[in-house]
């Protein structure tokens, strides 16, 4: 049997291949046919009949999206019997449809409206009543108007299918089915709006966005999402300067057709109130707004004294991991031209002891379009689904498929696909759990134990769940260890790499980063790191953030940066930027904190004003031009660095466009072979003290940079977590804080108190804390012991 | 033979006479001249004056900021901005016309689902500086309310062709 087969639609002949539906065949040779439950990524439900064609021997219209071909079909999708078939469909979707097109913010872009057009009737034979649905309010990002809608039930399948979670669903039959959350309830899930743009109809709409515009006014311009290494292709809609919304844009490599909320709705924070609009430079305890050459001068003059006064060892750059890639060559290229090694943008980052075996940058070891077909697959700290949601989605097609998902974690996460296993400890423990992996691997596979583990392994023994994670791995044919954002943060991230690469090694496995911010990959390359510079050259080495910050230096340079909230040790990092000389901050918001260590506050363009590129965690260059003029004096970051570089008197700061930038650096990454493996080194001995309470710095999905730290709507869903004391019920009993609504945490001799809440998936001895949330600036490092008291 | 009759033709002032013919009938024909402004001329219930937004008769404003004239608008006259209004209903929080602009065709008029822009039958108002005939929603609404009347009675004898 072949696996195509002809068939004729509309007298054109097409070869299709077996087991597609019509509507597939009709697609791809461009024959429109009208739908409206039917969509591609979705499974099939037909229960909108929009789709019904004409199929020959057929007595009756057959709906395109549930009829297979068949060899010799012969379809009709306009013929009199279709069109006629089409035509009353219409007519009984409009029967409960409001005729409210003018308030509806689907005008324009509603499927119905353009089909209606296409294929309805021109006049309503309807005069009876038409039905009202109770509008419901699931959530700040979605708004509802459910009398609109037609069910279709896209947005049910969508939560059962790609969300992972049966939010939506249908209840009542017939002219009573109503969309709904069964019980009154938000929808939590992190891809949530894609359901705005699956709903044909106007039902479910963008809350932010509500009655504030209509599509034909937009111009849409392409970019790149800023938040996550994964580089999600967006669509910036813009009216008259003004960024109105962004949606998904497809691209089947990266991010399907699919958006994450993060990136859908960070843009609300764009005109939050720190937005810094002009340059700023603080006059004994005042801030004064200054010209641009008032303010690059006294920044350069501030800089050149602290250099005479501390010399040029004392000054150091600290960026954002989500600033362009531009950015960071410029910024990178500005310090070394001035004779400073002390660049970093890992400012999540504690333990830099093995940053000399590091991967050049951290690679995913694979596309991520691969993850799908993964049959196995480990993960080191890592909430996925909040981290990366569009790669928790391809990690979640492999689960359905068979693949075993399993985590090591210091807090049990929930997930929206099957897990095989996922071990929770103590931040030293997941050391000892991955150690413990390591000896049940090498035991399947006969090797011995690699050296640089042998003393650890010594007194650790292994169990069941080791064992199954091991030969689930060694099973696979393929699979994959990544490195996830929450093992960045720990004390012990050599050991885990270390581990990480004996484990992929011995078991065949796929060794991959999950990157922090949007461009750590991009920083990498271009040079922002003390030990390397642009594509992994060798320099003389400098200091890194952690110490940076962890001292008083004379002169800071901070892009893009808020160190109180961006830190691993935001209490050190505060202190020490006050005790500092001169901060220098290229930031598109200013807080009351900022302005209290800063000494010139530069205004620069946020994602959406600048033209850049980010390098995902596949090592994808994806650029980017800017979609709105920058805001006030703002002014593009890259264009202030390199005005920066002229008034340095520094050579080759000549650059016209960022592209010639971009092409710079590009050009001397351009041998950089990608490669997620490094030198194997000795493991510490366990720190794990039992007695000592640890914390653990969840960085929650709505903290990770300073945009989504403004974007209010995301600030008022369920994943936005406050300040508290996350502790299990047995921990807590043990301390003395048994039986209080607050509590004291200590770390470092700063002080905050706040909520304690139960958490029963939070290991023994530890608490977690979220870290980059309100309340989280004073305390210590992120992954650290803490002390506990009443407040 | 022409030149002889032209000679005969300018020789009796037959031209003239005919031409004076026409002004001796209108003589006492009856007059049409207006004494403007003290006598206008009547006005078609479709003419397309001064814009004005309209209430509802509770004093709610009827536009919905639903766009349709800033879309049609051929001239690009109109521009509106729009929120949901605390009471969740969707509400302009800017809808101005430059009149400047205006080739008063009556689209948006003709586009207003809720009959909300109109233009009036006033055709007398001026503007000293250039920003006094950019109507802004203030304004229009202000035009509306003081000849809803006139607006109101004009839609009606409009109604049985619509």
């Amino acid at each position: 049997m072949s696996d195509t087969v002809n068939i004729e639609i509309n007298g054109i002949k097409l070869e299709v291949p077996q087991g597609s539906m019509v509507i597939e065949a009709a697609d791809q040779a461009g024959i429109t046919i009208p739908r409206f439950c039917y969509h591609k990524k979705l499974s099939v439900a037909a229960n909108c009949r929009m789709c019904l064609v004409e199929v020959e021997k057929a007595p009756k219209p057959l709906p395109a999206c549930a009829t297979p071909v068949t060899d010799g079909m012969n379809v009709q999708t306009r013929s009199p019997m279709a069109l006629e078939a089409q035509k009353s469909v219409m007519e009984f979707l409009l029967i409960n449809h409001p005729l409210d097109c003018p308030i509806c913010d689907q005008g324009g872009e509603c499927d119905l409206q353009d089909i209606a057009m296409g294929f309805g009737g021109d006049i309503s034979r309807f005069v009876e009543k038409k039905r009202v649905v109770k509008e419901k309010n699931i959530g700040p990002l979605i708004a509802t108007d459910m009398t609109r809608c037609i069910h279709c039930t896209r947005c049910v399948r969508f939560g059962q299918e790609i969300a992972g979670i049966r939010e939506l669903g249908a209840t009542g039959r017939g002219e009573h089915t109503e969309i709904g959350t069964y019980v009154e309830s938000t929808v939590d899930s992190e891809m949530s709006g894609n359901v705005i743009d699956l709903c044909p109809v106007g039902a479910l709409t963008s809350k932010p966005y509500r009655y504030s515009g209509r599509p034909w006014e937009n111009q849409q311009y392409k970019s790149i999402a800023p938040h996550d290494c994964v580089g999600s292709n967006i669509t910036v809609d813009v009216r008259r300067g003004q960024v109105m919304r962004v949606l998904p844009r497809e691209n089947e490599a990266i991010n399907e057709i699919w958006l994450s909320d993060r990136d859908r709705f960070s843009y609300t924070g764009l005109h939050h109130r720190d937005r810094l609009r002009t340059p700023m430079i603080k006059q004994g305890n005042s801030w004064k707004s200054v010209d641009w050459e008032t303010a690059l001068a006294y920044a350069v003059e501030g800089l050149q004294r602290v250099k005479q006064a501390h010399g040029i060892e004392k000054i150091g750059a600290v960026s954002s991991p989500s600033a362009t890639t531009e950015e960071m060559f410029l910024l990178q290229k500005l310090m070394r031209g001035l004779g400073c090694a002390n660049i970093d943008h890992r400012t999540r980052q504690l333990d830099f002891s093995n940053q000399d075996v590091e991967p050049i940058f951290p690679w995913l070891g694979q596309s991520i379009a691969e993850l799908q077909d993964v049959d196995a697959a480990l993960l080191i700290g890592s909430n996925i689904r909040k981290d990366q949601p569009i790669i928790s989605h391809r990690l979640r097609k492999a689960a359905l498929n068979g693949a075993q998902l399993m985590f090591v974690n210091p807090i049990e996460y929930d997930f929206n696909f099957p897990v095989e296993e996922q071990l929770v400890s103590s931040p030293a423990g997941m050391v000892n759990d991955l150690v413990a992996i390591c000896k049940a691997l090498l035991s399947i596979t006969g090797d011995k134990l690699p050296q640089e583990i042998e003393s650890r392994a010594a007194n650790i023994e292994t169990h069941d769940d080791h064992l199954a994670i091991a030969k689930h791995l060694h099973a696979a044919e393929k699979a994959t260890v990544l490195i996830g954002n929450q093992s960045m943060g720990q004390a012990e991230l050599g050991d885990i790499r270390t581990l990480a690469n004996i484990i992929a090694q011995h078991s065949n496995a796929t060794l991959g980063y999950l990157s922090q911010g949007a461009n750590s990959a991009g920083a990498c390359l271009a040079g922002m790191l003390p030990h390397r510079g642009p594509a992994g050259t060798q320099v003389e080495e400098g200091l890194n953030s952690q110490t940076m910050l962890g001292q008083t230096m004379g002169g800071m340079v901070l892009l893009q940066l808020e160190p109180e909230f961006d830190c691993a040790d935001p209490g050190a990092a505060l202190n020490r930027l006050k005790a500092t000389d001169f901060v220098i901050s290229l930031a598109s918001f200013a807080s009351e904190t900022t302005k209290s260590y800063a000494d010139v506050l530069l205004p620069v363009s946020a994602f959406t004003e600048t033209s850049g590129t980010y390098v995902n965690v596949e090592g994808h260059w994806q650029s980017f031009a800017a979609c709105v003029s920058p805001l006030d004096d703002a002014r593009p970051a890259w264009k202030v660095l390199r005005v920066l570089g002229n008034l340095f008197k520094l050579d080759g700061f000549d650059y016209m466009s960022s592209e010639e930038v971009r092409d710079e650096c590009q050009a001397m990454a351009a041998n950089v072979v990608a490669s997620s493996q490094s030198e194997l080194r000795k493991l510490g001995e366990s720190s794990q003290d039992n007695q000592q309470m640890m914390r653990i710095g969840y960085l929650p999905i709505y903290a990770t940079d300073m945009l989504v730290r403004r974007a209010q709507p995301l600030q008022e869903t369920s994943d936005a977590i406050n300040i508290a004391i996350h502790i299990n019920a047995e921990t807590l009993s043990k301390t003395k804080l048994n039986g209080e609504a607050q509590g004291m945490v200590s770390q470092d001799g700063q002080k905050a108190a706040m909520p304690i809440i139960i958490n029963e998936n939070i290991p023994d001895q530890c608490i977690m804390v979220p870290a980059g949330v309100i309340g989280s600036e004073q305390l210590g490092n992120s992954y650290g012991p803490v002390d506990l008291s009443k407040s | 033979m022409n030149t002889l009759t032209r000679y005969f033709k300018s020789l009796f002032l037959i031209e003239l006479i005919r031409g004076l013919r026409v002004t001796g009938r209108n003589l006492f024909v009856r007059k049409v001249t207006l004494q403007y402004p003290e006598d206008k001329t009547p006005i078609s219930n479709r003419f397309r004056g001064l814009h004005a937004l309209r209430r509802y008769p509770n004093g709610e404003e009827r536009c919905i900021a639903c766009k349709l004239c800033e879309a049609v608008c051929p001239a690009l006259a109109i521009t509106i901005e729009s929120e949901q209004r605390e009471d969740g209903t969707r509400r302009t929080t800017r809808y101005d016309i430059d009149l400047t602009k205006c080739i008063f065709c009556g689209y948006c008029e003709e586009s207003c689902p809720v009959d909300s822009i109109v233009e009036t039958h006033v055709f007398e108002y001026h503007g000293e500086e250039r920003g006094d005939l950019y109507m802004t929603k203030e304004k229009l609404l202000a035009v509306g309310d003081k000849y809803e009347k006139q607006i109101a009675a004009a839609r009606k004898q409009d109604s049985d062709y619509r």
